[in-house]
């Protein structure tokens, strides 16, 4: 007699936990009951992330660089697992190679963004990227996986924590990314992903004042309506590709600060 | 003859400090009696109609009638600026730097008059305008002119190309110095610009204009618009493809707002609340010469003003004593006079806004100290003040008030000294003092703010990228960072 599989319940990835979501709503998708996050999910999310930010960010670069590492590592061993929930095999291969690309830009983009500035007076001034902080990101519908990943990971590489809102028809390549970043020493928190609908969770990340940035890559037509709710703390809107890789996707994701220092005896 | 006399000169003797008056020619400085808008190369009446008075706020003189520009004028100066725009995005970037080289050059031969229209209009001390404002503006140009012919030097393997019209708004604590900031980069980077200036403090830029027109610069690449808020909500409508703002975080939240869903690009300098902090083996006497520069400079009409001062607790009250002493030596009075130390608000409205706000101070329960010091009958002027047992809910804690006013809060340890620097919406800017180099790296990490001073306060360069963080608003100005916003890429 062939043996019953075990299914997998699809829930949400917050601070870390694979919670329900408190509304206690499931919605349909990919054959599956998926997690539905309510408003109180994603405030939620946006708590976990503010706590974990610092840590994170306080991590060496050569040490955020070995963890997206990790999450490549994690992801190759699932890679028949994930080709299932999105768009085959090469989109999962793509979405790997893209963390490892990232993994290898953690200690190098400050070189590239920073700078020694020669002011006009006896002072050493240098400028520094630091992470934003806080990143909201609608992920794109498709490519569901490599869409996630690739505005995900260069929030990730700058220092950021990330509240991700899942493909909302594609969602299951989300939850088995998460279980990835779960098993990728990537502190608690560093990531959150919502599954459930794109309009009902969107407007409340865009409005959250603990906010920082908000990434507009999926938001489709909820963008012009998101990015006015972000004007109300001034969030950087970040409106990307959701298929690309580069140096600019991390500064987008990063503020500049400037240091000045008196030189004398 | 007494004995002490036939000793001659003794400091016990009573010495009379006054200063003499020692003002500044006003002369130099021609104003027309009225003013229309410079589009494209020329002068033109408003097609508005309407006219408005500039003043000197220093005694209310009325200075020139100023075009009001309406709706149809924004978008004369935005065709005139598009009309420009593919010959001067064609041009070698070699030769848009020489017309750069040559407005910094004009600047520096025309510093003195601008020098003196600037603290006309604008009541800024004239030691100021002479020695930060208008070296500072043409360094910018300077600066930006050698950009022109290098952005693929900045922007490896990314193409750089302008991005074409830019509207660009700047507010009126520092007004040609914000042209500056804002037309260097832009035209640098190949773009066209259209710029509108305070609406208290147009005079320098008007003059500006002449100042293009003997630098040849081609027609219609700078359009300098005057007007109210209404001009600049119309320039923001207009049909540009980046706008640029400096001024209040509110009126910046709003330009978001109204920009959201165009896909136009958009910078924002807006507001801030900075925190000046000083350590107990910080070197005071210099700790207090900041604080003062931090404070006091350009009457704290400066966003990046360091607002709050955080003292540590053991030695807060040698701190206040040593800083009231120093307040006491300020001289405020005529912006023209070259010993002037803090000049005239800027405006009334600021004014009424300053003294509203200390009001809340006093009535919150903070504890005022103002110098002794005669205010002149006429204009607008606020005497340097100090807030102690300033607590963090304070509105003198939590709100810009960018007027001469200092709140003094205290701290224990470093991480409570971050925490309350931190705990504000703004972000622009602090300052540290600490004679501890190791220190000043771990505050430093953890301030948020786009600028930290360390051992020193309110330094401004070309090459030095300033801008914000969360509510001060994003983009930076200065340095190869600030080029990038005028630039469009074809590649991350």
């Amino acid at each position: 007699m062939a043996r019953l599989p075990v299914r997998k319940t699809y829930k949400l990835f917050i601070g870390g936990a694979f919670p329900r979501s408190e509304s206690g709503r499931t919605y349909a998708a990919q054959g599956s009951n998926v997690a539905r996050a309510s408003r109180k999910d994603a405030r939620d999310a946006v708590s976990a992330a503010r706590a974990a930010q610092p840590r994170w960010s306080a991590q060496t670069a050569y040490n955020r660089g070995q963890v997206l590492y990790r999450v490549a590592e994690m992801m190759e061993a699932r890679l028949a697992e994930f080709a299932v929930l999105c768009g085959g095999r090469d989109e999962v291969e793509r979405s790997i190679d893209r963390w490892v690309w990232y993994a290898g830009f953690a200690d190098k983009f400050a070189q590239l963004l920073g700078a020694a500035n020669p002011v006009a007076g006896p002072y050493f001034n240098f400028t520094v990227p630091e992470p934003t902080g806080v990143v909201a990101i609608v992920a794109p519908e498709q490519p569901a996986l490599l869409g996630l990943v690739s505005r995900v990971a260069p929030a990730l590489v700058g220092g950021n924590a990330v509240v991700a809102i899942a493909s909302e028809g594609v969602p299951l390549a989300a939850i088995e990314l998460a279980e990835a970043l779960a098993t990728s020493d990537l502190p608690a928190g560093t990531v959150n992903l919502l599954t459930g609908e794109r309009s009902e969770l969107a407007p409340w990340l865009a409005s959250h004042m603990d906010v920082n940035a908000i990434d507009l890559t999926g938001a489709d037509v909820l963008g012009p309506e998101l990015e006015r709710a972000g004007a109300d703390n001034v969030k950087r809107v970040v409106r990307g590709l959701a298929d690309s890789q580069g140096l600019s996707e991390i500064s987008a994701f990063v503020e500049l600060k400037t240091v000045w220092h008196p030189i004398g005896l | 003859m007494t004995e002490l006399s036939r000793r001659g000169p003794s400091p016990l003797l009573p010495v009379d400090w006054t200063y003499a008056p020692a003002p500044e020619s006003r002369e130099i400085a021609a104003i027309a009696e009225r003013y229309g808008l410079f589009i494209g190369g020329e002068w033109v009446e408003p097609q508005s109609g309407a006219f408005f008075t500039t003043l000197s706020p220093r005694d209310e003189e009325p200075l020139a009638e100023i075009a009001q520009a309406g709706p149809a004028d924004v978008c004369a100066a935005v065709a005139a600026a598009r009309a420009a725009f593919p010959a001067w995005s064609g041009l070698a970037g070699s030769e848009r730097a020489k017309y750069l080289f040559r407005i910094a050059r004009l600047l520096q031969e025309r510093a003195r008059e601008f020098a003196v229209l600037e603290s006309l209009n604008g009541g800024k001390p004239i030691k100021e305008s002479r020695d930060v404002d208008l070296p500072l503006a043409a360094a910018h140009f300077f600066y930006h002119a050698g950009w022109a012919d290098k952005l693929e030097y900045a922007f490896p393997n990314r193409s750089p190309r302008p991005l074409g019209v830019v509207g660009q708004i700047i507010p009126w604590n520092f007004p040609l110095l914000m042209a500056a900031w804002k037309l260097a980069p832009a035209l640098a980077a190949g773009n066209t610009a259209v710029l509108k200036p305070a609406e208290t403090t147009p005079l320098t830029a008007l003059a500006f204009c002449e100042l293009l027109a003997q630098a040849e610069l081609p027609p219609g690449v700078v359009n300098i618009i005057t007007g109210d808020g209404s001009t600049g909500a119309a320039l923001v409508e207009a049909e540009v493809d980046k706008v640029a703002f400096t001024g209040s975080t509110e009126v910046g939240k709003e330009i978001q707002r109204r920009l959201a869903g165009t896909g136009k690009r958009l910078t924002l300098e807006l507001g801030g609340k900075a925190a000046n902090i000083v350590f107990d083996d910080a070197a005071l006497d210099q700790a207090v010469e900041g604080i003062v520069n931090g404070i006091y400079f350009n009457q704290g009409h400066v966003c990046c003003a360091g607002s709050r001062l955080l003292v540590q607790e053991s030695i807060a009250d040698a701190v206040v004593e040593k800083l009231k002493r120093r307040m006491a030596s300020l001289r405020v009075g005529d912006p023209l006079d070259k010993n002037t130390d803090v000049g005239a608000i800027n405006s009334q409205a600021q004014l009424t806004k300053i003294e509203e706000l200390v009001a809340a101070g006093s009535a919150e329960g903070a504890e005022i100290y103002q110098p002794p010091c005669r205010l002149p009958e006429k204009g607008y002027w606020f005497a340097p003040t100090v807030f102690t047992d300033v607590s963090q809910s304070h509105r003198i804690a939590q709100e810009e008030i960018f007027g001469p006013v200092l709140a003094v809060l205290t701290f224990r340890t470093p991480q409570e000294a971050v925490e309350k620097a931190n705990n504000t919406p703004y972000g622009l800017s602090a300052g540290v003092w600490t004679e501890k180099g190791s220190r000043i790296l771990w505050m430093a990490e953890r301030l948020r703010a786009g600028v930290v001073w360390a051992n020193t306060f309110n330094r401004f360069d070309p090459t030095s990228p300033f801008g914000g963080y969360k509510e001060s608003g994003f983009g930076r100005e200065g340095g190869r960072h600030g080029l990038e916003p005028y630039l469009s890429f074809d590649s991350g």
